[in-house]
C-alpha cells in the first residue's frame, strides 16, 4: 500500500513539475536532489487541490443526477415492488412483481404501448422525410436564408400547451377548421378525437409542425459540412440534382440521420403533453377508447388520476426497459451501418 | 505572491461550486410557487401571510373578501394560490399533506376528494369542530367531512343543488310551454320524465338544435339524486350493483342513443361554443354553472335563458375549506376559515357569482346579482336551489369516487354516444375500466 502510495505521490509530483511554470520551494528541494521531505501541508493541500478539484467541478452534475434522476429512478423501482397508493404513501405492502404482472395482463398497457409505438412512427417517418427535404431546399441559394431558417424553428418555440389548443380548435368536429376543408371535397364531418386513426392522426400531426423545422436545422447545418467538390465531381459524372441528392447527401448524412432518428424516437416513446391537451376534459384516457393513450398518457392516469402509484411506477420502468432495449437496436444498426460503410 | 493568488482563486472556485450547490439543492427542497414555507413567517412588522391553496374559481377574491378580512384584521395579509383543474390540485396536495410540509395554510378540498380527505387524511387537518357552531351547516355537508371518529376536517364552501337551465326560445318555436313551472311539474320526481320531454322536443326541434348538451350531464345530475352512487356505507364498491347507478345509467343511455343529444363534452371548447350558438336547449345546471351559463352564452341568450326546478333534488360539486395540521398559523387559518364560510360570507359569494352557500340560515334572504336575475328570465333562483339544497339526500362517496365516475361518463357513456357502441358494449367498456382504476 504504501509504496504504492509513494509511486502516486512520485507521479503526481512530477505531473506537478511538468509545466515547470512555478518552481516552488517544494520543488526547488527536490531539484536538489535531497530526498523528498515530509509533505508540507501546504504541498498536501495542493496535491489534494490538484488530484480532487476535476471531481469538484464536475460534481454539481452528478449531485444533481444523483438527487433528481438517480434516487428517484431507484425509489421508483422499489415503488413498483410494493402496493402504494397516492393517499397512503406511508402504507407500502410488499407486493413483489403483482403491478408488473397486472400490467403485461392488463388490455390497456398493451393498448397504450401499440398506440405509442403507431403515433410514434406516423410521426416521426414524415417528419424526419421532410425535415430532410426543407433542408435540402435550404441549402440551395435562397433570398433572406436568415428568414426562413427562422421561420422554420418557430413552431419549435411554440409552446406544446399553445400549440395543442389552437390544433384542438382546427379538428374540432363541429366547426373546427379542417372538416370544414374537408366538406369542400365532399367529406362528412370526422369526429377527430374519438375516431381511432383520426385521433393518432391529428395527435401526430401537432409532433410534426412542432418538431419538423428543428430537424430540418440540424440536417441543414450538416448539409452545409458536404464539401462542395463532392457535388462538382459528380455533376462532372453526370449526375443530376436527384442522383447528387441521393448518392451524396443522404450519405453524407448517415450519422446526423441516425442522431435525428435516436432522439425522435426516444421523444416519441416519451409523448405526454400532445395527447393529454388534445384529449381535453380527463386527456389522460387518451380518448373513450383510449385510442390514442400512450404510455406516458396511461402512467399520469394510474399514478395521479386514479391513484395508485405501484402500478405507475411499474409502467415507469417498463417504459425504461423499452427504451434500453431502442437504445441497443440502435446501437446495433449504427456498427452495421458502419461497417457496411 | 503568484501561488497565493492562484490558490486563492481556485479557493474562490471551489466556493462557488459549493454554494451552487447547495444553493441548487435549497432552491429545489423548497416549492417555488407555493409561499407558505418561506414567507408565512411573520416578518418585521408583525403581520402574517396566511396562504389559501384551492382551484378553480372560489370567488373570495372576486367577491372582495380577503380585502374585507385584511381591512378587520391589519395584522394578517393574505394570499391565493390558485390551481385551475382539481386533477392537478388535488395529488399535489396529498403528497405534501404526506409530506408535513408545503401546504398552505388553508386548503380547500372538492367534494369528489372529501371521501378520500377524510379517510387517509383526517389526522392531517385541524379537527373544526371545536371551533364552530356546526348546526350552521347542511347535516349532509358535515357528514361528508366528518371522520369515523367524529372529527370534522373541513368546513362546507359552496354547494352544488341542481336545476333545469333552460333556452325559452327554442321550447317556444318547438311547441313546448315555456312556463318553469308547468316545465317542472311535466319532469317532476322522475329523470326519465325529463327524457321524455326531449323526445316531445325533438319531434319538432329547430333546426340545428338538440334538447340536452351530453349524455352524461343527464347522468351526472341523475346520480346526484341518488342515495346510492358507487359505495355502501361501509365503504364497499357496489357501482355495478347500485340502483342509483343503473337508473342514471338507463336515462343517460335513452339520450345517447336517441338523436336528443349534441354530444358534447362539458367543459370542453366546442361545449363553451355550443352555449353562444344555441346549439342545446337544456343543461342540467348545478347553481355554481350559472355564472358559466352566462358568461359562454353572452349577449344573445339575455333573457332567453330560464331556469325551472330539477326531476329530483340533486346535487353537483361544492367544496370544503379545511386547515393542515402542518400550517404554521393554525389559529389564524382557523379564524380565516371559520369568516369565510361563515353564513353572511356565503352569501356575499352567492352575490357575486351564484355559488351556492351550503349554511341554510342565509336562504332566504340570498340576493343573487341583478343582472343574473334578468339574464335568468327573473328565475327565482334562490328558491329553486335552496329547495334542492334542503331536500339533497346523504350520500355515500368512496375513495375512487372520481375516477369511477369519470370512467362512466368519459368511457362508457362516450363510447356509446359518440361512437356508436350500443349500451352493453359501453357497459364492458366501463367495467373494464374501473376494475383497472380499482387494481383488481
Amino acid at each position: 500500500m504504501t509504496s504504492s502510495d509513494q509511486a502516486l505521490a512520485h507521479a503526481a509530483s512530477s505531473a506537478d513539475a511538468a509545466p515547470g511554470s512555478s518552481p516552488g520551494a517544494a520543488r526547488g528541494a527536490h531539484g536538489r536532489g535531497t530526498p523528498p521531505e515530509p509533505d508540507s501541508w501546504r504541498r498536501r493541500l495542493y496535491r489534494w487541490d490538484m488530484k480532487a478539484s476535476p471531481y469538484a467541478f464536475i460534481s454539481p452534475f452528478f449531485l444533481i443526477f444523483g438527487a433528481f434522476s438517480l434516487v428517484p429512478l431507484l425509489y421508483t423501482a422499489w415503488y413498483s415492488l410494493h402496493d402504494v397508493q397516492l393517499s397512503s404513501l406511508d402504507h407500502q405492502t410488499w407486493a413483489g412483481l403483482d403491478n408488473y404482472k397486472n400490467l403485461f395482463a392488463s388490455e390497456f398497457f398493451w393498448n397504450a404501448l401499440k398506440n405509442t409505438f403507431t403515433i410514434g412512427v406516423i410521426s416521426t417517418v414524415p417528419q424526419l422525410l421532410a425535415a430532410i427535404g426543407l433542408a435540402h431546399l435550404l441549402n440551395y441559394r435562397l433570398r433572406g436564408s436568415t428568414v426562413w431558417r427562422v421561420v422554420m424553428l418557430t413552431p419549435y418555440a411554440t409552446s406544446v400547451a399553445a400549440a395543442t389548443l389552437v390544433f384542438t380548435l382546427l379538428y374540432s368536429w363541429d366547426g373546427g377548421m379542417v372538416n370544414w376543408l374537408l366538406h369542400f371535397v365532399g367529406v362528412h364531418p370526422i369526429n377527430w378525437r374519438e375516431s381511432d386513426w383520426g385521433s393518432q392522426f391529428a395527435v401526430s400531426s401537432i409532433v410534426i409542425w412542432r418538431w419538423t423545422g428543428y430537424n430540418a436545422l440540424i440536417y441543414l447545418a450538416a448539409m452545409q459540412a458536404i464539401p462542395v467538390d463532392l457535388y462538382e465531381s459528380a455533376a462532372l459524372d453526370g449526375a443530376n440534382r436527384w442522383q447528387q441528392f441521393r448518392h451524396v447527401t443522404i450519405p453524407q448524412l448517415r450519422p446526423t440521420i441516425l442522431f435525428t432518428v435516436v432522439v425522435s424516437t426516444i421523444g416519441a416513446t416519451q409523448l405526454f403533453g400532445e395527447p393529454l391537451l388534445f384529449g381535453g376534459i380527463s386527456g389522460s384516457k387518451g380518448g373513450s377508447e383510449h385510442q390514442f393513450q400512450t404510455l406516458g398518457l396511461y402512467m399520469y392516469d394510474q399514478g395521479w388520476i386514479i391513484g395508485n402509484l405501484g402500478k405507475a411506477s411499474a409502467i415507469a420502468w417498463s417504459m425504461f426497459l423499452i427504451l434500453l432495449i431502442i437504445a441497443a437496436i440502435n446501437m446495433l444498426l449504427t456498427r452495421r451501418l458502419r461497417k457496411s460503410q | 505572491m503568484r501561488t497565493s493568488t492562484r490558490r486563492s482563486s481556485r479557493w474562490m472556485a471551489l466556493a462557488a461550486v459549493a454554494a451552487l450547490t447547495t444553493g441548487l439543492l435549497a432552491g429545489c427542497s423548497k416549492d417555488s410557487d407555493d409561499s407558505s414555507s418561506d414567507n408565512s413567517g411573520s416578518n418585521a412588522n408583525g403581520k402574517t401571510t396566511l396562504t389559501i391553496g384551492d382551484f378553480g374559481v372560489f370567488g373570495y377574491k372576486q367577491a372582495g373578501l380577503y380585502d374585507e378580512y385584511m381591512k378587520l384584521h391589519p395584522n394578517i395579509s393574505i394570499k391565493e394560490n390558485v390551481t385551475t383543474s382539481t386533477s392537478v390540485y388535488w395529488p399535489k396536495v396529498l403528497t405534501r399533506l404526506q409530506a408535513g410540509s408545503g401546504t398552505d395554510d388553508i386548503q380547500a378540498i372538492e367534494v369528489g376528494n372529501i371521501t378520500e380527505a377524510v379517510q387517509t387524511q383526517g389526522d392531517k387537518f385541524v379537527d373544526m369542530s371545536k371551533y364552530v357552531d356546526k348546526s350552521q351547516w347542511l347535516d349532509w355537508k358535515n357528514a361528508q367531512a366528518t371522520t369515523k371518529d367524529g372529527k370534522l376536517i373541513g368546513l362546507g364552501t359552496d354547494t352544488g343543488p341542481m336545476a333545469i337551465c333552460y333556452r325559452k326560445d327554442l321550447f317556444k318555436k318547438a311547441g313546448l310551454p315555456t312556463d318553469r313551472d308547468k316545465l317542472a311539474a311535466m319532469w317532476k320526481g322522475d329523470w326519465s320524465k325529463y327524457v321524455d320531454v326531449g323526445k316531445d322536443y325533438m319531434k319538432k326541434a329547430p333546426k340545428g338544435t338538440k334538447f340536452v348538451d351530453s349524455a352524461a350531464s343527464v347522468y351526472n345530475a341523475a346520480l346526484g339524486g341518488e342515495s346510492e352512487r358507487y359505495y355502501d356505507k361501509d365503504g364497499n364498491v357496489i357501482w355495478d350493483k347500485s340502483t342509483g347507478v343503473k337508473d342514471a345509467w338507463n336515462n343517460a343511455m335513452t339520450v345517447a342513443t336517441s338523436n336528443m343529444s349534441a354530444k358534447l363534452k362539458q367543459f370542453d371548447k366546442p361545449w363553451d361554443q355550443g352555449f353562444a350558438n344555441a346549439s342545446f336547449a337544456t343543461v342540467a345546471c348545478p347553481a355554481w354553472m350559472i355564472g358559466y351559463i352566462e358568461q359562454k352564452s353572452g349577449d344573445s341568450g339575455k333573457g332567453n335563458w330560464d331556469v325551472a326546478a330539477a326531476p329530483t333534488a340533486s346535487d353537483w360539486g361544492g367544496s370544503f375549506i379545511g386547515v393542515p395540521t402542518a400550517g404554521k398559523h393554525q389559529k389564524e387559518a382557523i379564524a380565516l376559515a371559520k369568516w369565510l364560510t361563515a353564513p353572511e360570507q356565503q352569501a356575499k359569494v352567492f352575490a357575486k357569482q351564484a355559488s351556492f352557500p351550503s349554511t341554510p340560515s342565509v336562504y332566504s334572504t340570498l340576493q343573487p346579482a341583478a343582472d343574473t336575475t334578468s339574464y335568468f328570465s327573473g328565475a327565482p333562483l334562490t328558491t329553486i336551489f335552496g329547495d334542492s339544497a334542503k331536500s339533497i339526500p346523504v350520500q355515500n362517496y368512496g375513495i375512487k369516487d372520481q375516477p369511477i365516475g369519470t370512467a362512466i361518463t368519459d368511457v362508457g357513456i362516450l363510447q356509446v354516444e359518440q361512437k356508436g357502441k350500443t349500451p352493453a358494449q359501453g357497459w364492458s367498456a366501463a367495467t373494464a375500466e374501473i376494475k383497472d382504476v380499482l387494481g383488481q
